[in-house]
């Protein structure tokens, strides 16, 4: 296995603010094996994320972030190392799948809103299921949500009705409901203008100003990674090993005015190369994106 | 954000006409209400050729003109027996279609989700499918003790078939990310059978009902044909159309042939209908 070019290894102990969300990726390996031929997605990765911390991962398109994402959400196994959630074993030895769980919400690249129920009925849907809320409960908690992220005049709309914004605003409103540890977003803005995008942005930082839940965003867009995140971790092309870690000490609440700041130049400056020496690597290679 | 949500409210007041004013706006119905007309005054023109012109149109020149079709409509109307034909073939249709659709719907559905069951009976169901349901009739007669049961059991096959490929079809396709999202939220399998391969499948099932009543009609027109008016299980539009045939009457035999058209576009409707009501989020265009 090549040697590790990073600096995301570092250890360091879980947060003891009594937060929750902490997610600790250890070397782990993740190889595909389509009928025999050995595809590796994710090498010997590691990383550590505290809880209640905006993890931004950047790396080119196919490269494996989101087989991590997927391990973590417990959709696919892992073949090496081993993932912890608040220093509890997700999946590793013994244990390759984890199992999946309202603790860890997923939002998906290509927004996975039922299309056949409302968006109240969408976010109400989790407490529903679980049993944890009755149907008129989970209603109107559901209703209280959505108006909160500015969504209540849309609620009873059907996801095929709203904007692409307004309906990953409300899937977004569907993990939250779960009360999550971690939230897990797989290039959630991928498909949108940049106008939408910066507003996607704003909505998305003042939800995590409310809830200070853990992020684990995958995207492919340095800026958007630096941001939103308290830190930016660039990968290596498939597969996937984390090659630089960018810390990014701007003090929240941000908006938009940060985009042309010094410090915000200077920290995507900093992590362009890495970026882009990436992406040139992924594109020669021309190799197909991983489920 | 929220002025969009003003502006998407502004909207609904500015395309505010009544029902009636839209119906005579429809420049589609129009189209097709004058294509109709033409299309019966073009046939009327080539059955008259030979009266008129004193040359015979080939085809259409020697079947009977509008004309005489309505008038001899105007009076078989007034016969039960007319009716009766209507009644028997819509019977055997539904019946037909109901029961590949009680049991086609399941058992598409069963395929679709237990790889047990898909790999123990898709095997025989592909085999069976390509049979048409009309080459089942000599052992349909065999295996039911009516003629009425005989023609019912092919027409279950005739839609049965189009059915279960529909349903599988469309439950293997729903997106895996709705699965996993539901699975992530705590559903157990019973709730992801009911709550997401279900009403993901409904548009399939739609697709599949009509498609299936299509090749019901056939069969069922089929069936009679052949049946003939035996004692058991006489009529039918299918035996309507045959016996006039018979008779040499053939302005009622096109008479007979419209009223399937009718018949068709009447069941097709109530499947749209129905499928509209049980979709409320396909409507959005």
């Amino acid at each position: 296995m090549a040697a590790k070019t990073t600096t995301g290894s570092r250890k360091k102990a879980p947060a003891a603010s009594g937060g929750r969300g902490a997610i600790s990726i250890r070397n782990v390996t993740k190889i595909y094996d389509p009928e025999g031929v050995n595809v590796m997605a994710v090498d010997n990765c590691s990383m550590e994320i505290q809880a209640g911390e905006v993890c931004m991962i950047v790396g080119p398109s196919g490269c494996g972030k989101t087989t991590l994402l997927n391990v973590i959400a417990g959709f696919h196994s892992l073949t090496h190392g081993e993932i912890y959630l608040d220093d509890e074993l997700l999946c590793g030895p013994g244990k390759p799948l984890a199992k999946q769980g309202a603790d860890r919400m997923v939002v998906f690249q290509n927004g996975a809103l039922f299309p056949w129920k409302s968006l109240l009925d969408n976010v109400a849907y989790g407490p529903m299921v679980q049993g944890v809320l009755s149907k008129s409960d989970a209603r109107d908690k559901a209703l209280d949500m959505l108006a909160e992220a500015g969504l209540k005049d849309v609620a009873d709309k059907f996801p095929g009705e709203v904007s692409s914004g307004m309906a990953r605003r409300a899937e977004i409103v569907r993990a939250l409901i779960n009360d999550p540890k971690v939230l897990l977003l797989d290039e959630p803005y991928r498909a949108m203008d940049a106008l939408t995008k910066s507003i996607m942005h704003e909505a998305l930082l003042e939800m995590y100003d409310r809830t200070k839940v853990t992020i684990f965003f995958i995207t492919h867009d340095l800026e958007e990674a630096i941001f939103l995140g308290d830190k930016a971790v660039v990968m290596t092309t498939r597969p996937a090993r984390t090659k630089k870690v960018v810390d990014v000490n701007i003090p929240r609440p941000r908006d938009y005015k940060l985009l042309s700041s010094e410090e915000f130049r200077i920290l995507v400056e900093e992590a362009k190369d890495a970026v882009h020496e990436e992406a040139i690597k992924a594109f020669e290679a021309g190799e197909r994106e991983l489920a | 954000m929220t002025e969009a949500v003003q502006s998407a409210h502004d909207t609904s007041f500015v395309v505010k006409r009544t029902r009636l004013r839209k119906i005579l706006d429809n420049k589609t119905l129009w189209r097709g209400i004058a294509a109709i007309i033409l299309f019966i005054l073009f046939w009327e023109v080539c059955s008259q050729s030979k009266v008129w012109f004193g040359i015979q149109v080939p085809w259409i020149g020697k079947i009977p003109p509008p004309s005489e079709v309505v008038v001899n409509w105007a009076e078989i109307v007034q016969h039960p027996g007319y009716w009766e034909s209507w009644y028997l073939s819509f019977f055997r249709v539904f019946f037909g279609f109901m029961i590949a659709q009680v049991v086609g719907i399941p058992f598409g559905l069963a395929l679709a989700v237990n790889k047990y069951f898909r790999d123990i009976f898709f095997p025989p169901f592909e085999v069976l499918r390509p049979i048409p349901p009309l080459a089942w009739v000599p052992a349909s007669i065999i295996f039911w003790p009516t003629t009425e049961l005989s023609i019912a059991f092919v027409t279950f096959l005739g839609a049965f078939f189009t059915i279960v490929i529909n349903v599988l079809g469309g439950a293997r396709t729903i997106d895996i990310q709705y699965l996993r999202a539901a699975q992530s939220m705590g559903a157990t399998q019973w709730d992801l059978f009911r709550k997401i391969i279900l009403p993901g499948t409904l548009p399939s099932i739609f697709t599949g009902a009509a498609v299936g009543m299509g090749i019901t009609w056939e069969v069922v027109l089929a069936a009679e044909m052949i049946s003939g008016g035996g004692q058991q299980s006489g009529g039918g539009l299918g035996f309507f159309i045959w016996s006039s045939y018979m008779g040499g009457s053939m302005a009622q035999v096109i008479v007979g042939m419209i009223s399937i058209g009718i018949a068709g576009y009447v069941s097709s409707s109530l499947i749209r209908y129905v499928g509209f009501l049980s979709m409320p989020w396909r409507r959005l265009f």
